[in-house]
């Protein structure tokens, strides 16, 4: 089984602590080289920071795992530096189709506004996404990344952990200021901290097939409800890179794993759901079972849990790495202004406030996802089915079709680093809300607003004409980049360039003024994370600062 | 009036940023309502639901084809 990819072993290194005999103090570790511990090393060290990075493995992730890589997961790659090999390997698709029985009943489209620069989701193997995530980690210097590291205790205190850890050439003790734990749903450290996650475990298994074929099924997610070939059961087709299939067959909780694992088993499911004897090559095999559950906070002092070591979700609606990916993105640069003195320690405390709500909105949805896919009683049967019966000819039953959520940003309306709208605005780039990208002319050549932002705090303000600013606003944007934290304008307009200085982005097809409802005068201040902060109708520089200072925890 | 059924679910004073949010809201409810029961009972329930519910329309022509649609097929 798997001839489509050969997995690289990376090096293991003997670490210096070994080598020289002496321990040594880090400012950051994060441990697990997954797909949420490299984007965290990642973002670190894109802002400068030297991060060590250690996994107990040498390899990346093993078999058919993580599919689904959602908008917004690739928006956030985009900013580490990796999006476009991930899109370019990546299958992209936009459509899925539902059916129920032997009839399509409903479909959707997860991107249906025009111009945005990534598709709703694409499917990529887990190994490839960590492979590039490990080339990327490479290139971009800053990470001393250390495989066949095995952290095996942690000792947190107030001012510092300290960790020890196992190595082929035996075990060194190491000391951090900060801890960012990414070692996945089972994470050895929350176990040793003695860290409850609390949840349950859902009663059904599914198989998992990966198969290679050159098959003309088109580039959309299609799930089955009963279908003729696997009666009474669920079956989910995504299309995945070099030809290869992922296919989930529910198989309810009696089933047995050993026995529908058996190639000559799995093999008749996948005939009899082809249809014909189109040629295939069974690549993978394996039977799973899930658990929805969370840790109560993120943050433990100078340890933060991320991805699935703090959460797991049902995996109907590909939330599990993208919500993770998502950590790491509001965790890293409250981080790095707390690291850099330029906010208290907790700002940290807003990382886990913020993505608790987030991890709570992604266990409703799979929850009541796998509560439609796999209903608990007769009733509960029996109104899926009058959905699903109803949905063929009747637009509100569509509506009500669950076969996955699949992965969306939060809006983080509830969080405390927002500063509460003063004026009114239509359309939902509210305080909190994650930015709507739209296609920009920018002079650094981009062409995409959500390449321009990130990093820093930056205030969007709209004027038609940007060569037409009068001085006094000029010199109230301009001044905005001094301070301890700085805050770069970026004139959005129809035409003309600001004056030197100021940058400027041309809205080129008006979707920005549509998408955040602009008029001359308005102004977005964006998060480093590409979440707004803060809009007002008027330029007020002080009140530009004032809600910097409440985004960082310093007011 | 004619029987709507264009999706139409939404809770007063609550802002949704997915239009899937306020079905599945209903959703959810609806199923927990049955939680723990026989099926007997959930029979009960559900009779008892479409009689309130009915009551609340009022408009017996709207009944009419929301019966009718209903037993087709089934």
């Amino acid at each position: 089984m798997l001839s489509t990819y050969k997995y690289p072993k990376f090096a293991y290194r003997r670490p210096p602590e070994l080598a020289e005999g002496r321990d040594r103090h880090y400012p950051v570790v994060v441990v697990g080289a997954g797909p949420v511990g490299l984007t965290t090393a990642i973002d670190l060290a894109i802002k400068g920071q030297p991060v060590l990075l250690l996994d107990n493995d040498d390899t990346v992730s093993i078999g058919s795992r993580g599919v689904c890589y959602a908008k917004r997961a690739l928006e956030i790659l985009d900013r580490l530096g990796c999006g476009d090999e991930m899109v370019a390997k990546g299958v992209s698709w936009n459509v899925g189709r539902t059916f129920f029985r032997d009839k399509e009943v409903f479909n959707f489209n997860l991107c249906p506004e025009p111009d945005h620069h990534r598709p709703g989701m694409i499917n990529l193997q887990q190994y490839y996404l960590e492979e590039y995530l490990v080339r990327r980690a490479e290139a971009v210097g800053n990470i001393d990344l250390r495989w066949k590291n095995n952290v095996i205790a942690v000792t947190p205190a107030d001012d510092r952990v300290t960790l020890r850890v196992e190595t082929p050439d035996g075990a060194y003790t190491l000391t951090t200021d900060w801890l960012v734990v990414a070692d996945g749903a089972r994470s050895p450290i929350r176990t040793m901290l003695g860290l409850d996650i609390e949840g349950k475990v859902f009663m059904d298994r599914f198989l998992i097939a990966d198969v290679v074929m050159k098959a003309d099924f088109p580039t959309e997610r299609w799930f089955w409800f009963d279908p003729p070939f696997h009666r009474n059961q669920s079956v989910l087709l995504h299309r995945q890179a070099d030809n290869v299939f992922r296919i989930d067959f529910q198989l309810g909780w009696q089933a047995d794993p050993e026995h529908e694992k058996k190639p000559e088993n799995v093999i008749p499911r996948i005939k009899a759901m082809l249809g014909d004897d189109r040629e295939f090559e069974l690549e993978w095999v394996s039977v799973y079972t899930f658990q929805c559950r969370r840790m109560k906070d993120f943050r433990h002092g100078r340890v933060l849990f991320v991805g699935d070591a703090a959460h797991q979700v049902s995996p109907f609606g590909a939330r599990g790495a993208n919500s993770g990916i998502q950590d790491t993105d509001n965790l890293v640069w409250k981080l790095k202004l707390v690291m850099d003195g330029k906010a208290p320690a907790r700002l940290l405390d807003t990382y886990s406030e913020e993505r608790v709500c987030a991890a709570d909105e992604n266990l409703m949805n799979s929850t009541r996802s796998t509560d439609f896919i796999t209903p608990k009683s007769t009733v509960s049967k029996t109104f899926r089915n009058a959905v699903l019966g109803l949905a063929e000819h009747y637009p509100f039953a569509r509506a009500l079709v669950n076969s996955g959520r699949l992965s969306v940003p939060s809006f983080l309306t509830a969080s405390r680093l927002n500063t509460p709208d003063s004026d009114s605005f239509a359309g939902v780039m509210v305080p909190g809300a994650p930015m709507d990208d739209a296609p920009v002319e920018a002079a650094g050549g981009q062409q995409w607003l959500l390449q321009v932002l990130g990093e820093r705090f930056q205030l969007l303000y709209y004027a038609p004409d940007a060569g037409a600013l009068d001085a006094a606003t000029v010199r109230a944007l301009t001044g905005l980049a001094d301070g301890a934290l700085p805050v770069e304008a970026i004139v959005v307009a129809e035409r003309g360039r600001a004056p030197a200085g100021l940058a400027t982005v041309i809205d080129a097809k008006g979707r920005i003024r549509e998408r955040y409802d602009l008029a001359p005068g308005t102004a977005y201040l964006a998060r480093p994370d590409q979440h707004v902060a803060a809009r007002w109708r008027r330029l007020d520089a002080e009140r530009v600062r004032a809600a910097v200072a409440r985004a960082t925890c310093n007011a | 009036m004619a029987l709507n059924t264009q999706p139409n679910l939404h809770e007063p004073g609550k802002r949704y940023f997915r239009a899937f949010s306020p079905g599945d809201d209903f959703y959810e409810l609806l199923i927990d309502t049955h939680r723990d029961l026989t099926d007997e009972q959930s029979a009960m329930v559900n009779a008892r639901l479409i009689l309130l519910l009915a009551n609340h329309i009022g408009d017996i022509g709207v009944l009419r084809e929301a019966l009718k649609i209903a037993r087709e097929g089934v």
